[in-house]
C-alpha cells in the first residue's frame, strides 16, 4: 500500500490523522479512497491539488499511477507568475 | 543533452545555441504591436471611475447624467455584472474565488482600496469619457481603513469583509478578521531540533510591497457583436485565462469568445488576472461599438499588481560546526482587499534550499485596504527567502564560515527531504554555489564601505495544460503556433527545438503565438513554464509529423516500417531500399503533400508534468555612501542551474531581469501611503525603480544539471532570479556597514538613519 501525506491544512479535514496507507493504483483511485474515508476531503481534492509521488510533484491530473510502495504527499497546487 | 526522444536530426543542433530572435526586427522596427497599439473602425474610448476611498460602502451610484452626455455611448456599474458564487479556482499563484474576482473588476457592495473601479464609461473620444465620469454621481459610506498587514490582524482593526472567517484555525472562529487563513508545514521535531543547537539567531523583518512595474500597461479592445461573439485584444500572459475568466463574469459560452494576445511589455506575474477585459466587453456589448481601454500608469500602480507587503520573524538553529538543525518563521502577508497572498509558496520555499530535519513554518494570509495582490515571479518566495538567508548570513558570520561554504555545508541536494513533504530530485543548488566560488568576483578585494552579500534561491516551476502544432507549409517551411504569450523568448526557444527535431534550419520556421481560437486550452505564461511545456509540446507535434512522413513514405515506396528511418531532416530508405530509393526531405513531401493524402502538421496536447526546481545563487558588491545614505551596485553576478537552456542569451537575460528587479525590491521600491489611505507615489518618479544606469552589466553563469523528465532537460528559469537579491543585497549592507537592515526596502533614508544611530550609540 502506498503511503499517503496530508501537507497543510488539509488533516484539519481528516480529525488531524495526517497520514494513510491506501492502496490505489492512480490519482484517481486514491482521491476517491480518501473520498471514502473522509468526505470532507473530496471537493478540496477536486478543487485542486498538487500530489507528489515518489518525489514528483503532479498537478491537475487523475491518471498518474501510484505503486504499491509509494510515498504520497498531497500538497496544494502550486503556480507561479 | 538528457536521454529523450528527440533526434537533433540534421545535427545542426539549434537547442542550446543563440540563435537571432524572430520577434527582434519587429520590435527595433516599432511594427511589434502592443497591446494599446489595437484599433478598430468605430471604437469608443472607455475610462473607468475609481474610489477615492481607502474603504467606504457604496450607498448609491446615479450615472443618468453620464448617460445623457452626448458621445457617451454605454455606462456600466456593479448592476452589469452577475454575483458570482463562492468557487475557487486555480489562477497565477494562488487560488482565485469568483466572488471575490467581479467584485474587484467592479466594486458591489464597497470599495476596498482607493482606486477600486466603481464605474465605467464608453465615449466617442477620450475628453468625453472623461467628462462623463465626472457626471457620475456616487454617494458613500466612509469607512474606517487599514494599511498595514500587522495592524489588520489586531483584535478591533476594520473588518473589510463580514463573511472572512479565518481558516485553517480550530476551533472555527465565530467572528469574521482580516486574516483569511492560517497554514502551517512541520517537518521533524522542532523542538527537539533547537535543543541540539549551539548558535540560534532569531529575527523580525519587515518587507513593503512592491510592485511588478510592467512598462507596458493593461490595455484591452473588445468587440462584441449582436449575437453575442466577442473578440478581444489585449496585453496578457495567459488569454486562454482571460477568455475563462470573462466568459464567467459575462454569462458567455467559451467558445463565444475569441482572445488574441498582443507583444508583452512585461507581466511578471501582474498580467495573469484581469483588469479591463471584462469591462471592455461589457462596454462594447452594451454599446455595440468596438471598445478600447488603456491605464494610465497612476491606474496601474493603484488598481492592479503589487506583490505583497509582510511581516516576517525567523529563528534557526546551527550547530557550532555549522550544521542547521532548525529553522521556524511565521510569515504574514497582505493580501489587498481579497484573500489570496503567495504565503502558501512563501511558506514552502522559505527553508527549501536547505537539507534540515527540523523545520516548522507557520503563514497568515490578510486582506487589508491595498489593491489585491497579484502574481510576482517566484510569488511569495523573496519575502520568506530574503528573511532566511539574512540569518543564513548571521550564522555565518557567527561561526566564522564564509557562506558560500557554510551553504554548501547545508545544501539540498538530490534525495533530501523538503519540509513541505517530498524528497527532491537531482537538484543544482551545489553546482551554483561552487561556480560562483570559481569566479575572479568572489575573490576580489573590497574597500571601506563596500560590502559583498551571497545569497541562495530555490522556486519550483510548474508544467501545466499546453498546445503548440507544428504545420509543414506548401515549399517545406514551418509555422509553428504556440499558446503561451512570448514574454521571455520563447518564440526563439521553441523554434530552435522545432528546427531540431524536424531537421531543417532555423530561419525556415516561423513562430507566431496563436489565439483562443487556434489551439487548445493552454494555460498562461507563468511558474517559469511556457519554455519547458511548450518544448515538450513540440517535441510531441514534431513526434506525429517524423510518423506521417515515414507512414507516407512506406506507402510511396510500397516498404515496412523497419524499412525507413527519419534522420537529417529527411525519411531515409535503410538497407537493400537505399539501393531503389532516395530519401525524401520535408520539401519533398510538402510538394506532393496533397497527393499523399492532404497537408502535414502535427499538435502537441499535453499536460506537461516533471518540473524540476531551478535554484541559484547570487554574489553582489555594493557600496555605501555614508553622506547621503545612498546605494551603488558595483558588482552583481548570478548563477543559476536551468537544467538545459535552449536559448541561452534568454536565459542569461531572465537571470539578469530577475537580479534587477530584485535589486529595486532591496534598494528602492515600495508603496508609500498617507494616514488617509491613499497612495502617495503612484508614478515611476516617485515609485523608484532600477533603470539601466543604476546597475551594472549582471554577469550570469549557466548551470545546467539536467532534469531527467524533460526530452532536453530542462528547467524553468523565469522566476528563481528574482529570489536571492534581497538576502544578497541585505547581507552585503551587513559587510558595508556593520548593519543588519531587516526592513526593505534599503532606501536612502532608512540607510541614513540607521548609519546615523549606529554612530550615536559608538
Amino acid at each position: 500500500m502506498a503511503r499517503v501525506v496530508l501537507i497543510g491544512n488539509l488533516a484539519q479535514l481528516t480529525g488531524g490523522v495526517a497520514e494513510f496507507n491506501v492502496s490505489a493504483a492512480s490519482v484517481k483511485q486514491l482521491f476517491d479512497r480518501l473520498t471514502e474515508l473522509h468526505p470532507e476531503l473530496g471537493p478540496h481534492l477536486q478543487e485542486g491539488v498538487a500530489v507528489a509521488i515518489d518525489g514528483q510533484i503532479y498537478q491537475e491530473t487523475l491518471l498518474e499511477p501510484i505503486g504499491p510502495d509509494s510515498e504520497v504527499f498531497i500538497l496544494p497546487q502550486i503556480a507561479g507568475g | 543533452m538528457a536521454e529523450n526522444g528527440t533526434n537533433g536530426t540534421n545535427g545542426q543542433g539549434y537547442v542550446g545555441t543563440r540563435t537571432i530572435r524572430p520577434d527582434g526586427v519587429d520590435k527595433v522596427t516599432g511594427r511589434a504591436r502592443f497591446g494599446a497599439d489595437f484599433n478598430l473602425p468605430g471604437q469608443l474610448i472607455g475610462k473607468v471611475l475609481r474610489s477615492p476611498h481607502p474603504h467606504a460602502r457604496i450607498v448609491s451610484i446615479d450615472t443618468s447624467k453620464a448617460e445623457a452626455l452626448p458621445g457617451v455611448k454605454a455606462v456600466i456599474t456593479r448592476d452589469d455584472f452577475a454575483d458570482q458564487s463562492s468557487e475557487f479556482i486555480p489562477a497565477g499563484e494562488m487560488m482565485m474565488n469568483y466572488r471575490d474576482v467581479v467584485r474587484n473588476v467592479m466594486a458591489r457592495e464597497k470599495v476596498l482600496y482607493e482606486g477600486h473601479a466603481v464605474a465605467a464609461v464608453a465615449a466617442t473620444s477620450t475628453a468625453i469619457a472623461r467628462r462623463a465620469l465626472k457626471l457620475i454621481d456616487v454617494k458613500y459610506e466612509v469607512l474606517p481603513h487599514v494599511i498595514d498587514v500587522v495592524e489588520a490582524m489586531k483584535p478591533g482593526a476594520p473588518v473589510l469583509h463580514d463573511d472572512l472567517f479565518t481558516a485553517g484555525v480550530e476551533p472555527k472562529p465565530d467572528k469574521p478578521s482580516n486574516v483569511a487563513k492560517r497554514i502551517e508545514i512541520n517537518l521533524g521535531d522542532i523542538e527537539a531540533g533547537f535543543k541540539k543547537a549551539d548558535i540560534v539567531i532569531e529575527r523580525e523583518f519587515k518587507t513593503a510591497p512592491v510592485h511588478q512595474g510592467y512598462i507596458e500597461p493593461h490595455a484591452a479592445l473588445a468587440s462584441v457583436s449582436e449575437d453575442g461573439s466577442s473578440e478581444l485584444w489585449c496585453c496578457t500572459q495567459g488569454h486562454f485565462i482571460v477568455r475563462a475568466h470573462c466568459a464567467r463574469l459575462l454569462g458567455l459560452d467559451i467558445a463565444k469568445i475569441r482572445v488574441t494576445a498582443s507583444e508583452i511589455g512585461g507581466g511578471f506575474g501582474g498580467k495573469t488576472v484581469v483588469y479591463l477585459e471584462p469591462l471592455a466587453l461589457a462596454l462594447s456589448k452594451k454599446a455595440k461599438r468596438p471598445v478600447k481601454m488603456v491605464m494610465s500608469r497612476e491606474e496601474v500602480f493603484k488598481a492592479s499588481g503589487p506583490t505583497s507587503g509582510a511581516t516576517v520573524k525567523v529563528k534557526m538553529g546551527a550547530t557550532k560546526d555549522g550544521k542547521f538543525v532548525a529553522g521556524f518563521a511565521e510569515l504574514k502577508y497582505q493580501a489587498g482587499a481579497f484573500q489570496g497572498s503567495p504565503v502558501q509558496p512563501g511558506v514552502f520555499c522559505a527553508y527549501a534550499p536547505y537539507d534540515m530535519e527540523n523545520v516548522k513554518v507557520i503563514g497568515y494570509d490578510v486582506v487589508s485596504n491595498r489593491p489585491k495582490v497579484a502574481a510576482y515571479r517566484a510569488p511569495g518566495a523573496p519575502i520568506s527567502e530574503f528573511a532566511v538567508e539574512s540569518v543564513v548570513d548571521e550564522i555565518a558570520k557567527k561561526l566564522g564560515i564564509d557562506g558560500i561554504q557554510l551553504r554548501m555545508m547545508n545544501a539540498a541536494r538530490e534525495g533530501t527531504k523538503a519540509a513541505y513533504g517530498p524528497k527532491f530530485g537531482p537538484l543544482g543548488l551545489e553546482e551554483t554555489l561552487n561556480s560562483i566560488k570559481k569566479t575572479e568576483h568572489w575573490n576580489t578585494p573590497l574597500r571601506k564601505w563596500q560590502g559583498r552579500g551571497v545569497a541562495s534561491g530555490f522556486w519550483f516551476n510548474i508544467g501545466g495544460e499546453t498546445c503548440a502544432s507544428l504545420t509543414v507549409n506548401e515549399d517545406g517551411t514551418v509555422s509553428l503556433m504556440a499558446g503561451t504569450p512570448d514574454i521571455g523568448g520563447l518564440r526563439a526557444a521553441l523554434t530552435n527545438v522545432a528546427a531540431d527535431e524536424l531537421g531543417i534550419p532555423y530561419e525556415k520556421v516561423r513562430p507566431i503565438i496563436g489565439d483562443t481560437g487556434s489551439l487548445g486550452f493552454t494555460f498562461l505564461t507563468g511558474g517559469s513554464r511556457s519554455a519547458f511545456s511548450g518544448s515538450m509540446a513540440i517535441v510531441e507535434a514534431a513526434k506525429q509529423i517524423k510518423a506521417e512522413l515515414c507512414s507516407r513514405a512506406c506507402k510511396l515506396w510500397e516498404a515496412k516500417p523497419d524499412q525507413v528511418e527519419f534522420k537529417d531532416g529527411a525519411v531515409r530508405p535503410l538497407g537493400a531500399l537505399a539501393e531503389k530509393v532516395k530519401p525524401m526531405t520535408i520539401a519533398d513531401f510538402a510538394k506532393i503533400a496533397g497527393k499523399l493524402g492532404g497537408p502535414i502538421g502535427g499538435y502537441g496536447r499535453i499536460n506537461a508534468q516533471g518540473a524540476g526546481p531551478s535554484l541559484g545563487t547570487h554574489l553582489v558588491d555594493l557600496e555605501v555612501d555614508p553622506e547621503t545614505g545612498r546605494v551603488t551596485i558595483l558588482r552583481y553576478t548570478v548563477a543559476q542551474d536551468a537544467g538545459k537552456a535552449l536559448h541561452p542569451a534568454y536565459v542569461e537575460g531572465q537571470f539578469q531581469g530577475g537580479a534587477v528587479q530584485g535589486i529595486g525590491w532591496a534598494l528602492n521600491e515600495e508603496y508609500i501611503y498617507g494616514d488617509d489611505g491613499k497612495l502617495q507615489n503612484a508614478g515611476f518618479l516617485d515609485y523608484r525603480m532600477p533603470v539601466a544606469s543604476d546597475v551594472p552589466m549582471i554577469d550570469a553563469i549557466l548551470v545546467e544539471v539536467a532534469n531527467p523528465k524533460h526530452p532536453y532537460g530542462v528547467r524553468g528559469v523565469g522566476e528563481t532570479p528574482i529570489v536571492p537579491p534581497l538576502g544578497a543585497i541585505a547581507n552585503a549592507m551587513e559587510q558595508a556597514t556593520g548593519i543588519r537592515f531587516t526592513e526593505l526596502p534599503m532606501s536612502p533614508p532608512k540607510v541614513l538613519r540607521a548609519l546615523k544611530e549606529k554612530a550615536a550609540k559608538s
